[in-house]
């Protein structure tokens, strides 16, 4: 009874507190800054301990939010007798790699991992390159069908993949290419979302530079690839993103079209075992989650900007 | 020569033709998108309806043309089938439940983020923010794990002298805890779209507010919440687009039990899909079909007001 979660966890709570408190300290400046149009109010004294819960209840939510995280990694590191061991134990006491092991070894993560890479870098591409040209017609041609073009793709951005995947299976076993790789990568080279995007933003680039360049006799496609595109970076950057998070965390289709092993995307495998015969393997199923999980919230704590960023654009993750 | 005005009829059979060109050039531009979009997106959406009418099952995907009209029968079978109308019913408790909640959460951390927080703004966000990014899939099992009789949820509880039940084998529990998670998940997405909301109200109506003496409650419900009311409106359509469409959780979680309750909609026509019963699957997922096409209309009747 000694040695179960108290220490460690209370540890982390006083020190959410310690921080909180800190954090009021350090937060008195800016305040004091921003004070002197109110200064008949009384100042500082009244605001500080105000600050000082409000940062308190954001620790006790931020603790809230990222201990399941914490508690994945910390799981992947155990024996499945530890974790199931009662009352739990937070630390694992005797690390250990196996799990990993048995990931990449006796099961076939490698090839998971790598299939959820294929697809989601031809799903990327597709879209990056497809969205854009689109986009670009429908923000600065003049063309007939222009606005019935536009309105598919408004009426189609909320269509859930619930609905398309029976007649797209049946599609897809009559072109033989269920269990396949185009089986897989095919139906979401295009996202109506994409397109939106990148006409949303190419709205926004000054049309005089086009006409310049139309004056100086380029073609639209040369318009197309050397003026616009090279002005699209931040769009791009969302875009990829979007897709890249939207491909790796995808789970229904590739459930439905992957067949056999060898082409399960890292969340399919995942969920077949974590309901199979491996789903008492709780370390096991804990290194799986983080094989799945931790790339994408290390390039997500570096690229934060970015991912608010499309959230923003579009109003949609 | 070239210097001569050109006859009026000329220049419209010029400019006919210029146009007529320029809807080439745009086409070309669309149509890789266009191709795609046909066979992949739109083909699909009017088959699935036209499949919903239909008798088609798995043993007919080698001879399509055995296929017959059955008329509304299976929208008929649907409604008569206690399973079916369990998960509406679940699917509905998760949405009415789950969106509110969320909505609720994640104002209140959004608020509290945009008065006078200064340090560990970055922090904070990131880290309410991560879970939107992860694999349901992957955190449906790590929530499995916490949710066990004798899981961290439980130990936590046990602190507070509270013996929490067993959250996924229970009927009563097993709902709540999905929607639980799912709101944890959740959070973020409407975290930073509060925030975004939130630049928009005028600084200026707050100070005239506290200098006529009203207090924080009071300028909240009077100057923050209607001045926030499209994005809210907003946020809760598209998130009760992505609860309606709930999957992985119960897949992961509890397989849709126990007791069929938390069957979602979503699960129950991929169960039956599994069955083989394309066309019955079709028609259970037209009926979720219709439910989001009600959301979005909502969605566009508010975003047309903006304009």
């Amino acid at each position: 009874m000694t040695q179960l979660t108290d220490p460690p966890a209370a540890g982390a709570a006083t020190g959410a507190a310690a921080a909180g408190a800190a954090a009021e300290a350090s937060a008195v400046p800016p305040v004091g800054a921003a004070a002197p149009r109110t200064s008949e109010r009384p100042p500082r004294r009244r605001r500080g301990p105000r600050r000082w819960w409000l940062y308190l209840v954001l620790a006790a939510g931020l603790v809230a939010m990222v201990m399941p995280f914490v508690w994945m990694i910390l799981g992947s590191f155990k024996t499945n007798a530890e974790i199931r061991q009662h009352p739990t134990n937070f630390w694992p006491i005797d690390p250990t790699l196996d799990n990993y092991a048995q990931l990449f070894g006796r099961l076939d993560f490698a090839n998971y991992f790598a299939n959820s890479l294929i697809v989601a870098f031809f799903v990327t591409a597709g879209n990056i390159v497809f969205s854009s040209m689109v986009g670009y017609a429908l923000a600065k041609l003049e063309f007939r069908g222009k606005r019935l073009l536009f309105g598919l793709v408004l009426a189609t951005l909320m269509v859930p993949g619930v609905v398309t995947f029976v007649p797209l299976f049946v599609l897809t076993a009559n072109l033989g290419l269920v269990n396949s790789y185009p089986g897989l990568i095919l139906p979401f080279l295009i996202t109506p979302l994409g397109v939106f995007l990148m006409r949303q933003f190419m709205l926004s680039l000054p049309d005089e530079l086009i006409e310049a360049a139309r004056i100086d006799g380029a073609s639209e496609w040369r318009i197309f690839l050397r003026v616009i595109m090279p002005l699209c970076g931040p769009a791009v950057a969302t875009l990829t993103i979007l897709t890249f998070l939207a491909s790796w965390n995808n789970f229904l289709w590739p459930l439905v079209v992957a067949t056999s092993e060898d082409k399960y995307t890292l969340p399919v495998a995942l969920a077949l075992y974590s309901v199979g015969q491996n789903a008492a393997q709780y370390g096991l199923m804990m290194a799986g989650a983080v094989v799945v999980v931790v790339p994408v919230l290390a390039v997500f704590v570096v690229l934060q900007r970015y991912f608010v960023q499309g959230i923003a654009l579009t109003g949609i993750k | 020569m070239t210097a001569l005005p050109t006859p009026a009829p000329a220049r419209a059979r010029a400019a006919r033709r210029r146009s007529r060109r320029a809807t080439l050039v745009a086409w070309g531009f669309a149509a890789p998108f266009v191709v795609l979009f046909l066979v992949f997106m739109a083909g699909p959406i009017v088959a699935s309806l036209g499949m919903s009418f239909t008798d088609l099952t798995t043993r007919d995907l080698q001879t399509p043309f055995n296929v017959n009209l059955v008329g509304l029968d299976n929208y008929l079978r649907l409604f008569e089938d206690p399973r079916f109308v369990r998960s509406l019913l679940n699917t509905g408790i998760f949405v009415l439940v789950g969106v509110p909640v969320t909505m609720a959460l994640a104002l209140a951390v959004a608020l509290a983020l945009n008065t006078g927080i200064a340090k560990f703004r970055t922090v904070f966000r990131v880290g309410y923010y991560a879970p939107v990014v992860t694999s349901i899939v992957a955190i449906a099992i790590v929530w499995r794990f916490i949710l066990q009789p004798d899981g961290l949820l439980n130990a936590f509880l046990g602190w507070f002298g509270i013996e929490g039940p067993n959250w996924l084998q229970s009927t009563s529990w097993a709902l709540p805890s999905l929607i639980m998670m799912a709101v944890w998940r959740n959070i973020g997405t409407l975290m930073v779209i509060f925030l975004a909301g939130l630049q928009g109200v005028p600084k200026e109506h707050h100070e005239a507010a506290m200098v006529d003496g009203a207090n924080a409650w009071q300028r909240f419900g009077s100057i923050t919440l209607p001045a926030l009311r499209p994005t809210l409106l907003f946020a809760a359509v598209i998130t009760g687009i992505g609860f309606l469409q709930f999957f992985e959780e119960p897949f992961v979680m509890t397989r849709g039990g126990p007791l069929d309750s938390t069957l979602s909609t979503a699960m129950y026509t991929y169960q039956q899909f599994g069955f083989g019963n394309y066309s019955y699957a079709s028609a259970a997922s037209y009926v979720l079909f219709l439910a989001i096409v009600a959301l979005s209309l909502i969605q566009f009747r508010f975003l047309g007001r903006k304009d």
